[in-house]
């Protein structure tokens, strides 16, 4: 999973299925952080709380 | 008691009913975790698989819930990718579906491994070449995504609501949605695949085994294509279930309707390559090996009315249904077509793992048959009791159906 | 260290006209290898049995009937692109195919029992522990400390007796030797089979017994060149270390399957 586990290889199996994952993984992790840090900045500047 | 938690504008049965049902599914639920329990302390002995027999009703669970469960992906493909507006009507409900299935696989699949304190393996030493292990990255990894398409609506909560960070959050997730929709199609796409390639690349198991184009074999991609077929017909089953439980219209027809033409289609043209694979297994793959298609369905049990229910039965006549007008606009028809598909596509899968267990490939082999425990059939049946109890709670509490209100006004 | 760089591929061909069914080898092994055992093993399906001798007949009548045993271990394949067909399946590492030595192995305690190795081997060579070792009193003192008990939950099979390998191995560096003699490591099947129909040794090197005997055509993964010499489900593509001989033409013709219009010469 690591290319600090002694499984690793760089090789072209490695690189396409970790790539292949940790993009997946990076690009939700990010959109989460991204809507978290917008929701926090949001509240802060006094938004959502009249809506509904 | 609870009117407080209620979406507004839509009525609920009183609380002491809702919690009876739950009771009862609860009780379910018990069963299910005293096979489970049973299966953790005392071991694998508990079931009635064998060394012959390794993959048995759980990976079929497994597989076939996963299956059904494709319509969480496709419907999220459809909505958010493909925009086909509409379908943000039954969106929510095949997500919810989705979690349900997703959560109760990840759960089969740690009580059906030998050393389940050991389960972190998989990602921690992971052997790239191993289809397990894409399954087991992707299926974990979707469930996320699934997740984070089911927190909007459990923010939009009429409590939850009210928190200004929780408003703004499920705001901004709404927005950024296509995002995560395409990153579970992704995932789905390689996961539904892998448990495709799971039996297909068995290059000692003739039954399963299949020709590759690149790393995957041919099930890798027909498992994919009918996941994304079969699965909103899984979708379209549950809303009809929910809409008889509760006694009310949910979904308007023209939803129900859009989602069951495409999904008709796509299994038209599924089981047309399902037909094309399985001829050209037949006449050339299994040859090969030594064996002709007989020799798969020469059993009491697994003959070849199985290849024909598979295929005719719950393949071309819910696809034809389905595509025509009068055929999904019929009640009892539509009703017949998403029956038929989901008993298509879970055959489907009964068939890749159990029937590739049963069928004898060593010349002075014999078929080995099998029935399952009660521990099997409780813990099989335990994610299905969870997630009745998760889509009830969801129901009374959350906007899961946007039409509802209008569908059923109160006064 | 210096490390011997010369491939080996040990492997092994079994006279199936030698073979009685007396059933030594796979007691031989369940000793030599702590094989757990149930108070009753009538069921076979849950019995380990790291090597089992299959009895098959010819289905004719008297006077016409033969009889045929086949002792089957693991078959060590070779597969294809190098690949066992259980070892590119296991998703976390826990059985490789040796290069150095073709010896496929299985790491008890990486393995956390998915059971797709199981479903993967067409020979039904792997066991899974579905219960834990219980040693009948006082037996646990009989077990061989060369090898180590597997526990609850985790798949065992056939090692062509690895740990003799390495006990060999560590004598010859001590005596300052990097090659085993022929005798040095032999599996403990072979060594208890009273009609001597088991031979064992390296596939690769031309002096040893079981090259002479199978003559190994390594360009074709294997393949024997001894006409009376053949592999159980040769065109599956397993590539098994492996070997049957047998004059009798329906034996080594129940060792693969064929579609009834083909011809047998066709098959292999």
């Amino acid at each position: 999973m690591f290319p600090f586990s002694f499984e690793w290889a760089w090789d072209a199996a490695h690189i396409v299925f970790m790539g292949g994952l940790w993009y997946a993984l990076s690009i939700v992790g990010l959109g989460m952080t991204y809507c978290i840090i917008k929701a926090t900045i949001d509240t802060i500047s006094g938004k959502g709380g009249n809506h509904h | 008691m609870d009117s407080a938690l209620i979406p507004k504008g839509v009525k609920r049965c009183p609380l002491p009913v809702f919690a009876a049902g739950i009771a009862v599914v609860g009780a379910v639920v018990l069963w299910g975790v005293a096979g489970m329990l049973l299966c953790w302390l005392k071991g694998l002995n508990q079931t009635n698989m064998n060394d012959s027999y390794g993959f048995a009703l759980w990976i079929w669970a497994d597989l076939a819930v996963i299956a059904v469960g494709g319509g969480a992906f496709f419907t999220g493909f459809l909505r958010y990718i493909i925009n086909k507006e509409e379908l943000k009507n039954i969106v929510n409900f095949a997500v919810l579906v989705g979690v349900n299935c997703y959560v109760g696989a990840l759960l089969i699949l740690g009580i059906d491994v030998g050393q389940p304190l050991r389960g972190w393996f998989i990602f921690w030493h992971a052997n790239v070449h191993s289809m397990l292990t894409e399954v087991a990255f992707c299926l974990s990894c979707y469930l996320g995504v699934l997740i984070i398409e089911y927190i909007p609506l459990v923010l939009e909560n009429r409590q939850i609501d009210k928190v200004p960070f929780f408003h703004n959050l499920g705001h901004n997730m709404h927005e950024i949605m296509a995002v995560f929709a395409a990153t579970g199609v992704f995932l789905s796409c390689f996961h539904q695949g892998s448990l495709g390639g799971v039996a297909g690349v068995l290059f000692g198991r003739p039954f399963s085994y299949r020709e590759h184009l690149l790393v995957w074999p041919w099930t890798f991609f027909l498992f994919t294509w009918s996941a994304a077929a079969f699965g909103p017909c899984f979708t379209i089953l549950c809303t009809k279930i929910t809409e008889v439980i509760t006694g009310k219209k949910l979904v308007k027809d023209n939803v129900i309707e859009l989602l069951a033409k495409i999904s008709g289609w796509m299994i038209f043209f599924y089981i047309i390559a399902k037909t094309t694979d399985t001829w050209y297994w037949a006449a050339h793959t299994a040859p090969a090996m030594g064996f002709e298609l007989n020799d798969f369905y020469n059993n009491v049990l697994y003959g070849k009315w199985i290849l024909y229910a598979e295929i005719i039965v719950g393949g071309f006549i819910p696809a034809l249904i389905l595509i025509t007008k009068a055929g999904r606009r019929n009640p009892l028809l539509l009703w017949t077509a998403v029956l038929l598909a989901t008993f298509g596509v879970c055959l489907n899968r009964w068939v890749m793992v159990c029937q590739t267990m049963a069928a004898p490939v060593l010349p002075f082999d014999k078929w080995v048959l099998y029935s399952p425990s009660w521990q099997e059939v409780s813990t099989t049946i335990l994610p299905v009791a969870l997630g009745i109890i998760v889509v009830s709670l969801s129901y009374r509490y959350l906007p899961v159906f946007p039409q509802e209100q209008e569908l059923n006004p109160i006064d | 260290m210096k490390v011997d760089t010369k491939q080996k591929k040990f492997g092994m061909a079994i006279d199936l006209d030698k073979c009685t069914g007396c059933g030594s080898c796979m007691v031989a092994c369940m000793s030599e290898n702590n094989v757990p055992f149930k108070k009753d093993e009538t069921n076979k399906l849950d019995s380990i049995t790291w090597i089992k001798v299959y009895k098959v007949t010819n289905d004719k009548k008297y006077p016409d009937t033969d009889l045929c045993y086949i002792p089957r271990p693991c078959m060590h394949c070779d597969g294809q692109h190098g690949h066992a067909p259980c070892v590119s399946v296991c998703p976390a590492v826990a059985t490789d195919n040796d290069k150095s030595t073709g010896v496929v192995s299985q790491i008890y305690t990486r393995c956390f029992g998915c059971r797709y190795c199981m479903a993967a081997c067409p020979y039904h060579a792997r066991y899974f522990n579905w219960w834990d070792p219980v040693w009948p009193e006082g037996m646990e003192k009989y077990l061989s400390p060369n090898v180590s008990p597997r526990m609850r939950g985790v798949v065992e099979k056939c090692s062509f007796c690895f740990h003799r390998y390495q006990l060999a191995m560590d004598k010859a560096y001590v005596e300052g030797r990097r090659e085993l003699r022929e005798d040095e490591y032999q599996t403990s099947c072979t060594q208890a089979c009273p009609a001597g129909a088991i031979t064992f040794g390296d596939l690769n090197n031309p002096k040893h017994t079981v090259h002479k005997m199978v003559q190994p055509d390594n360009k074709h993964h294997g393949k024997p060149k001894n006409p009376k010499a053949f592999r159980l489900l040769e065109r599956l593509g397993t590539n098994a270390k492996v070997y049957y001989l047998s004059d009798r033409k329906w034996v080594r013709k129940l060792g693969d399957n064929q579609t009834p219009n083909e011809e047998s010469s066709k098959k292999h």
